[in-house]
């Protein structure tokens, strides 16, 4: 639905949005860890074309800390960061002033000119060092340590020290960065005559932005519209709030009574927004002589990042789907979250979940070479049974439950991916890898929808969830098609604008399709049975005898005796004066066939409802992924040779959209373990801030996918369905880990891989 | 420069870069800015029908030629061009935010050589990145194209 705009280029992105607008530009850090000794701004407020140039000083919520998201009371030493820092710099990119001028050339030439002073402190840099805590981020933090959390399922001292085989394994899993294609940018507009102030974010939670800006700016929150209009892709980390941009455009914009507008230019993105992965499991695991789980602990320290804004649900998420699909009878996994002087950690698409099936995958893969059995007999041993859900690991879960899987099949899973997956190919240094994985998707609290029947019989639906290429108005339309029973190009919908959909929570965690096709599906459903009660009004039926196809209501049965769906949002909206669009169908003198009140009791104007859907818990997805890989020996370039797919996201909305959304995701995946590797030097520098050396994937990279599908519907809701915007990206890692080391015969404890890592890997083993 | 057909007078900054005279001054907006280091392939436009990178040129570089940009393929109440009829078909855009790049890109391509081959079209569509698709369907509408 949303293709012709987008392929013309009227797609409407933030940047696209100008009206005149003011342009602005950062000044940020040098340094990782500094402390700031002075800020002189004042040539550049004086250059010519520079409107006005902020620091800390100069705000009225300069000295408040921005907020901590997600508070957890196991997050003892939360910190956030400050919208501009004054005292001391805690990451290399970190907000010190912010420079609004007439352009963006001349912001630019303006940020050039600021002064600031600092005297540099010393930096930590890796998780490992940070555990070490030589030295501290925040001085007021013991160890470094933000948080530390431990949970226990069954008694795994007792059943480790009765398994009859142990083995140790240490695995790395080092930082990642999401890089939408569109980085970040902000527009805002103050009227002050309405009072009113107007957002155009490239954001994953426009309400939130809402919320909060109400809050900091103490307006009533129908004063502040938020607006995510086509948005670039997000994939994590525009999920984050609040940005330093997303006070400071607004700010400024009321300030200086004219529009502004920031726009992050890509190595801004690499540097100051929130990154992702960064963790070091210590795991050890039980088994018996059939390679059957018997206890597993894991021990891991988690890299927050300088500051804690979005609280610790990445590690959360992490030790809640390490088990994965496995059954593990004693579980016990402790983590820290530790602050190190580089940006916040929050998530990026598998979010904490590619980690966990790592090391699970690595610690099956280590037990089936200790014991020589088939890795993937090992896998099939482990599995959880179709007929033991609803299944509780016995952690905690992101949503603040407990986790419990609600439906799957993992063996069919396994079995139709080896089957895919076919006879190995002739050649040396070719290596099989295989993981599967489970996910827990589709995450409250809630998501809401309004449907709306126009009188020319269009439909419009609204939600506060934006779209960032999940084809959302195209899912959405379906479902309220499907429900309406119109024609699918008549639904048009409206996604993460506030002004039309004010209440929701945001696209992330795989929840979209769980949470608003639900809602859409509500609210669509309450709108049909309105306009059955209307037209059972009209055409002198019962309700029960009404259905609505090909966009109109008629009885079962006797397709003539009905009315076009438009007729029927005419008819729900008792009107005094014709104005057009067939109004005259409900004027006083048209004739009603029932009796009592024009409007009934209890009934509302308008062939229009809002629905909301907020889940008991979890839906989760699950899937398994195999794949031949090559190794050249000398070059040490990785050819993929087969990469398959089965995935189960219970029922499929549109299938097209999901293999795209499976293919998308199994490439970032590849880039994930492979390619992106972010180089921080012991400075805290990031060494390679740019797309010509933070390699992602080009088509080139990336193999030809293929997929099979599984429906095990989600009893949780109606439409059966769960998410999947994360499972292609969730296992990659551990595929090709399993792969490699299978090819090479070298072990493989870390991710990303790169060719030198292979070739200093198979050295270190010669 | 003539962009689209439409004779237009070069912006009197001499650093102001196409990408941002296209965006900014003339408002085609359709051409995106991914990188502005010339490496992501969004803001890629044609330049008398070869696909050039609008970041990495002056504005004032074009003068004298002849600059096609998305919003030039097919007018409005036209119906797409048959490579964004393709991308269409095939579901070869999630985000579209690089999507006027490639489908230059492609153009390009396809203006040069009718029917690559497959190694043709992987290398043709090689110096775009798109972070959604993985590039499976840009390949299937490619490959739909060069039949």
């Amino acid at each position: 639905m949303e293709d012709d705009r987008l392929l013309r280029g009227h797609g409407r992105y933030t940047d696209d949005i100008g009206e005149g607008a003011l342009e602005c530009v950062f000044v940020r850090s040098p340094y990782a860890h500094a402390r700031i000794t002075s800020i002189d701004v004042t040539a550049a407020r004086d250059l010519p074309g520079v409107v006005a140039v902020y620091t800390a000083a100069d705000l009225p919520f300069g000295d408040r800390d921005l907020p901590l998201l997600i508070p957890h009371p196991n997050l003892t030493h939360g910190r956030t960061q400050r919208c501009l820092a004054s005292e001391v710099v805690r990451y290399a990119g970190e907000a010190v002033a912010f420079v609004v001028a007439e352009s963006r050339y001349v912001a630019e030439d303006a940020a050039e000119l600021a002064q600031v002073d600092y005297e540099p402190m010393p930096v930590v840099i890796t998780p490992e060092a940070a555990l070490r805590a030589e030295h501290l981020v925040h001085d007021d933090v013991p160890g470094n340590v933000a948080a530390e959390m431990l949970q226990e399922a069954g008694d795994v001292d007792g059943a480790m020290a009765q398994a009859p085989h142990r083995l140790k394994l240490r695995l790395r899993y080092e930082r990642g960065a999401a890089n939408p294609m569109e980085a970040r940018a902000v527009w805002a507009r103050w009227s002050e005559a309405e009072h009113k102030l107007t957002i155009y974010d490239s954001t994953q939670s426009p309400t939130s932005i809402r919320g909060g800006l109400a809050v900091l700016f103490g307006l009533p929150e129908s004063n502040v519209e938020v607006i995510a209009p086509d948005v670039g892709g997000g994939f994590g980390p525009k999920i984050m709030l609040f940005y330093p941009d997303e006070l400071l455009v607004p700010f400024a914009a009321m300030q200086l009574g004219r529009p502004v507008k920031w726009t992050e230019d890509r190595q801004e993105h690499f540097t100051a927004v929130n990154q992702e992965r960064g963790q070091v499991h210590e795991v050890e695991v039980g088994f018996d002589d059939d390679g059957r789980l018997l206890a597993l602990s894991d021990d891991f320290i988690h890299d927050g990042g300088a500051y804690t804004p979005y609280g610790i649900i990445l590690p959360i998420i992490s030790a809640a789907q390490l088990p994965g699909p496995y059954r593990i009878p004693n579980y016990r996994v402790r983590f820290r979250d530790l602050y190190t002087n580089a940006q916040a950690t929050s998530p990026y698409r598998g979010a904490g979940r590619p980690h966990a099936c790592f090391v699970m995958e690595r610690t099956l893969d280590a037990i089936a070479s200790e014991l020589k059995l088939e890795r993937v007999e090992v896998r099939r041993r482990n599995l959880i049974q179709p007929d033991a859900f609803p299944y509780e690991v016995g952690v905690l879960w992101q949503d603040g439950n407990m986790t419990v899987y609600d439906s799957g099949n993992y063996p069919e899973l396994l079995d139709r991916a080896v089957k895919l997956l076919g006879p190995k190919p002739e050649g040396e240094n070719v290596g099989m890898g295989i993981a599967a994985y489970v996910e827990g998707t589709g995450v409250g609290p809630y998501e809401g929808a309004h449907v709306q029947v126009l009188v020319s019989g269009k439909v419009m639906a609204a939600t506060g969830n934006p779209n960032q290429g999940q084809a959302h108005a195209t899912v959405w339309a379906q479902v309220v098609a499907d429900e309406l029973g119109v024609d699918v190009k008549d639904v048009e919908i409206t996604s993460g604008d506030t002004r039309r959909m004010p209440w929701g929570i945001g696209t992330f965690a795989s929840r979209s399709a769980v949470l608003v096709g639900n809602a859409m599906h509500a609210g669509a459903r309450m709108v049909a049975e309105k306009a059955k009660k209307i037209a059972a009004d009209h055409l002198e039926a019962d309700p029960a005898d009404i259905e609505l196809a090909g966009g109109r209501a008629f009885v079962k049965g006797s397709p003539d005796k009905g009315m076009p769906l438009g007729a029927v949002a005419v008819l729900s909206n008792p009107v005094r004066y014709a104005f057009g669009g067939g109004t005259e169908a409900a004027t006083q003198f048209a004739g009603r066939s029932r009796p009592g009140p024009p409007l009934p009791d209890g009934e509302q104007p308008g062939l229009e409802a809002t629905g909301y859907y907020s889940p008991p818990g979890s839906t989760w997805a699950s899937g398994c992924h195999a794949a031949y890989v090559r190794v050249d020996p000398r070059t040490f370039r990785l050819e993929i040779l087969k990469y398959v797919v089965v995935h189960d996201c219970g029922r499929v909305i549109n299938p097209l959209v999901l293999q795209g959304q499976i293919e998308g995701g199994v490439a970032q995946g590849i880039g994930g373990a492979f390619y992106e590797r972010l180089a921080y030097d012991d400075d805290g520098q990031l060494r390679n801030a740019s797309f010509m050396e933070f390699l992602m994937p080009y088509a080139t990279e990336v193999p030809p996918i293929e997929i099979d599908h599984i429906e095990t519907p989600s009893p949780l809701n109606p439409l059966g369905v769960k998410g999947a915007g994360e499972a292609g990206v969730i296992p990659v890692g551990a595929v090709l880990a399993s792969a490699i080391e299978d090819a090479l015969g070298v072990p493989i404890t870390e991710m990303p891989l790169s060719p030198l890592k292979l070739f200093e890997l198979s050295q270190a083993g010669c | 420069m003539k962009v689209n057909g439409v004779e237009h007078p070069a912006p009197h900054d001499a650093r102001r870069l196409l990408s941002d005279h296209l965006r900014h001054d003339l408002g085609l907006t359709g051409t995106h800015v991914g990188c502005e280091h010339g490496v992501c392939g969004c803001c890629t436009v044609l330049l008398d029908g070869a696909p050039v990178r609008s970041c990495l040129m002056l504005a004032v570089q074009a003068e004298g030629h002849d600059v096609t940009t998305i919003e030039g393929l097919a007018r409005d109440g036209e119906p797409l061009h048959r490579v964004q009829q393709a991308f269409h078909e095939n579901h070869a855009l999630q985000c579209g935010f690089c999507t006027p790049g490639f489908v230059m890109s492609v153009t390009g391509l396809l203006a040069r050589n009718p029917h690559p081959n497959a190694l043709e079209i992987e290398e043709g569509i090689s110096g775009n990145l798109c972070r959604c698709t993985g590039y499976a369907s840009i390949r299937r509408a490619v490959e739909q194209l060069a039949r």
